[in-house]
């Protein structure tokens, strides 16, 4: 047993109840937040490495074996994702530092706890401890969501909440017909009993599955559930709204696992349940995101857009179900979610320096000095929009690369043309923030320099990504080889539940 | 065959309340999918009566799985209403009213428009 893989749970745990119980300064605060981002930072790195020697390691909690007990699954892809949560983690709580945080005396403690429900939702292998991180990541992030207050925020946290209340409510009617039906809420005992199963209790199996894909659809902003997203996202404040990009991709990682271990190719009968639902759902939650971006009135709502339309394209990925197609979605999800991110905090630092006008794309106060907010504008556009040299032309290109030619027609054609939307909408939204303006400048101090230093981190992900292709896409193709091989999966937990101990 | 009826009839109330306009009755339509899940997840749980909950102590032991769930649905249910609840009456405070969705805070948010609440309401209201 590593011990390693529980620390990703517990060092959020433990620094945020120190947050908690404490009375700290403002300084203090930050810094023991800042600290426990760091050492999650490096514990990812340390995890990716060690899965990354191709075995699946599991860590059974306290001890207690599975089916009674709960068991933590490091893979490939797990690893991964820590490492993307981690690495959009560090440069957001920087920027909450430099003055977003004095919103509320919780900020610090909620964000630490939600990375809690995030490390947690990608490591555990257990159905419904599943639910539980879900709803120790929601609970956070209602919190968070209302952070700062104000009258628009209170109302879109309303429809948040109450809209992911009823995704709790379906999570445990599907939990609940899974364990009538197998008697285990062990994924991989899910995995080996469905493959098994009964050919009468196939309906009922496959009104699990659907289920559950309602309820990660609904996390991941899947059409029809996206409804809620950008309103939420850009009422947020800046900082929450960034670290809300991983939000979605939790609902896709749970998507990826849903449709791999428990209904893919081993699951016999219902083999490939979610494919016929995903791919086309998947294709108009893309195209529907990029005429968002074009109508969006605000540097915010236009990013909360982009985030759909990025799940669109991830999920598009997963439902083509190759090697090649799940790990050029795997690239693209590196790449959306830091790159997003950055666009959030960046639309915070406009809109600071733009008066009344805020992020509003409309005539406002120049900007002085726009050279630097321009020029990351640019560089942040020209990856989300798809354009060479950085990351988002390569995932892109990956995934256009990756489809077969029956699926080729549609996806080129919504995929190209979406590019072509946000391309559009950013470059209007660029030149209404930095050209389009003809008021006086407003007296504003220079952007705090480790606000700028956040940003510039999250952008340069896309120049690594891009630079560091190779060994990074040779990476990916042999997580998403992983994580499309359930036998290994529950090779791996059933052989650890036999061991003696 | 009566007790799936009841928790059909439960998670129909429940869904119709939650489609209502106002936050009350969103709550109490929460609550009411709520207690369906959990007598659900009781009907799917292979509850037996009348066998001991501790391993050793007779022939079958009950499955102590299901309580485990439905206390931790209660548990964090229950936490979640009173959550909402606030929330809906900080809404209240704010906005002057307790609807949920409106057509105009679309139009307001796709425009970056912040919507003025309404005047606080009167004693008579």
């Amino acid at each position: 047993m590593n011990p390693l893989l529980i620390l990703p749970i517990l060092i959020p745990l433990c620094s945020g109840c120190l947050l908690l119980l404490g009375r700290h300064g403002v300084r203090s605060a930050r810094g023991l937040a800042l600290l426990s981002a760091l050492a999650q930072l490096v514990l990812a790195v340390l995890l990716v490495d060690s899965a990354g020697r191709g075995d699946i390691q599991v860590y059974a909690l306290g001890n207690w074996p599975p089916p009674q007990g709960i068991v933590l699954v490091l893979d490939r892809l797990a690893a991964l994702m820590l490492l993307v949560t981690a690495v959009l983690a560090l440069p957001v709580l920087i920027f909450a530092s430099t003055g977003a945080d004095r919103g509320g005396r919780f900020f610090h403690p909620l964000l630490q706890f939600q990375l809690v429900g995030i490390n947690g939702a990608f490591l555990t292998g257990d159905l419904f401890n599943l639910f539980v991180f879900f709803e120790i990541l929601l609970i956070a992030s209602y919190g968070l969501l209302l952070h700062g207050l104000g009258a628009q925020r209170t109302r879109a946290g309303l429809q948040y909440s109450v809209l992911n209340l009823v995704g709790s409510s379906l999570f445990l009617i599907a939990a609940g017909l899974l364990y009538g039906i197998t008697g285990t809420l062990n994924l991989a005992g899910l995995s080996v009993a469905i493959a098994v199963a009964d050919p009468a209790d196939a309906p009922l199996l496959a009104t699990a599955g659907l289920l559950l894909l309602v309820v990660f659809g609904l996390k991941a902003a899947l059409f029809p559930l996206y409804f809620w997203l950008p309103r939420s996202y850009s009422a947020a404040c800046a900082p929450v709204a960034a670290l809300f990009a991983i939000m979605t991709k939790v609902g896709v990682y749970a998507i990826l696992r849903l449709g791999t271990l428990l209904f893919g190719a081993q699951a016999g009968a219902l083999a490939g349940l979610l494919q016929p639902w995903l791919w086309p759902l998947s294709l108009i939650t893309l195209a529907l995101g990029a005429a968002g971006t074009l109508a969006a009135g605000t540097l915010p709502l236009l990013t909360a857009y982009l985030v759909v339309t990025s799940v669109g394209t991830l999920l598009s990925g997963i439902a083509l179900h190759s090697a090649a197609a799940v790990g050029g979605a795997l690239y693209y999800l590196l790449h959306t979610t830091w790159l997003t991110g950055a666009l959030f905090l960046l639309a915070d630092l406009i809109a600071e320096r733009r008066g009344a006008s805020a992020a509003i794309l409309r005539n406002g106060p120049r900007i002085e000095r726009p050279a630097l907010l321009g020029g990351l504008y640019l560089i942040g556009a020209i990856a989300l929009a798809g354009l060479p040299p950085l990351s988002g032309f390569v995932g892109k290109l990956l995934l256009l690369q990756a489809a077969p030619s029956g699926a080729r027609a549609w996806l080129w054609s919504v995929l190209l043309g979406s590019g072509l939307f946000s391309l559009v909408a950013l470059s209007r939204a660029g030149s209404a923030l930095f050209w389009r303006s003809n008021m006086r400048a407003l007296p504003a101090s220079a952007p705090p320099g480790n606000a700028v230093m956040a940003v510039v981190l999250l952008l340069s992900t896309s120049v690594v990504l891009s630079i560091a292709g190779e060994p990074v896409i040779e990476g990916l193709r042999a997580t998403a080889a992983q994580a499309l091989d359930a036998r290994q999966y529950t090779g791996a937990v059933l052989e650890y539940m036999e061991e003696p101990r | 065959m009566t007790f799936a009826a009841v928790i059909g009839l439960l998670t129909a109330c429940g869904v119709y309340l939650l489609l209502r306009r106002r936050t009350f009755t969103i709550v109490l339509g929460l609550s009411q999918l709520g207690y369906a899940v959990n007598l659900f997840l009781f009907a799917m749980g292979r509850l037996r009566i009348n066998a001991a909950p501790i391993l050793d102590h007779g022939p079958a032991p009950t499955d102590p799985l299901p309580q485990a769930l439905v206390l931790t649905a209660i548990v964090i249910g229950f936490a979640m209403t009173a959550f909402v609840l606030a929330l809906a009456l900080r809404g209240r405070g704010e906005w002057g009213d307790d609807r949920v969705d409106d057509d105009r805070d679309d139009i307001a948010t796709l425009q970056g428009r912040r919507l003025l609440p309404k005047p606080k309401p009167g004693a008579t209201r």
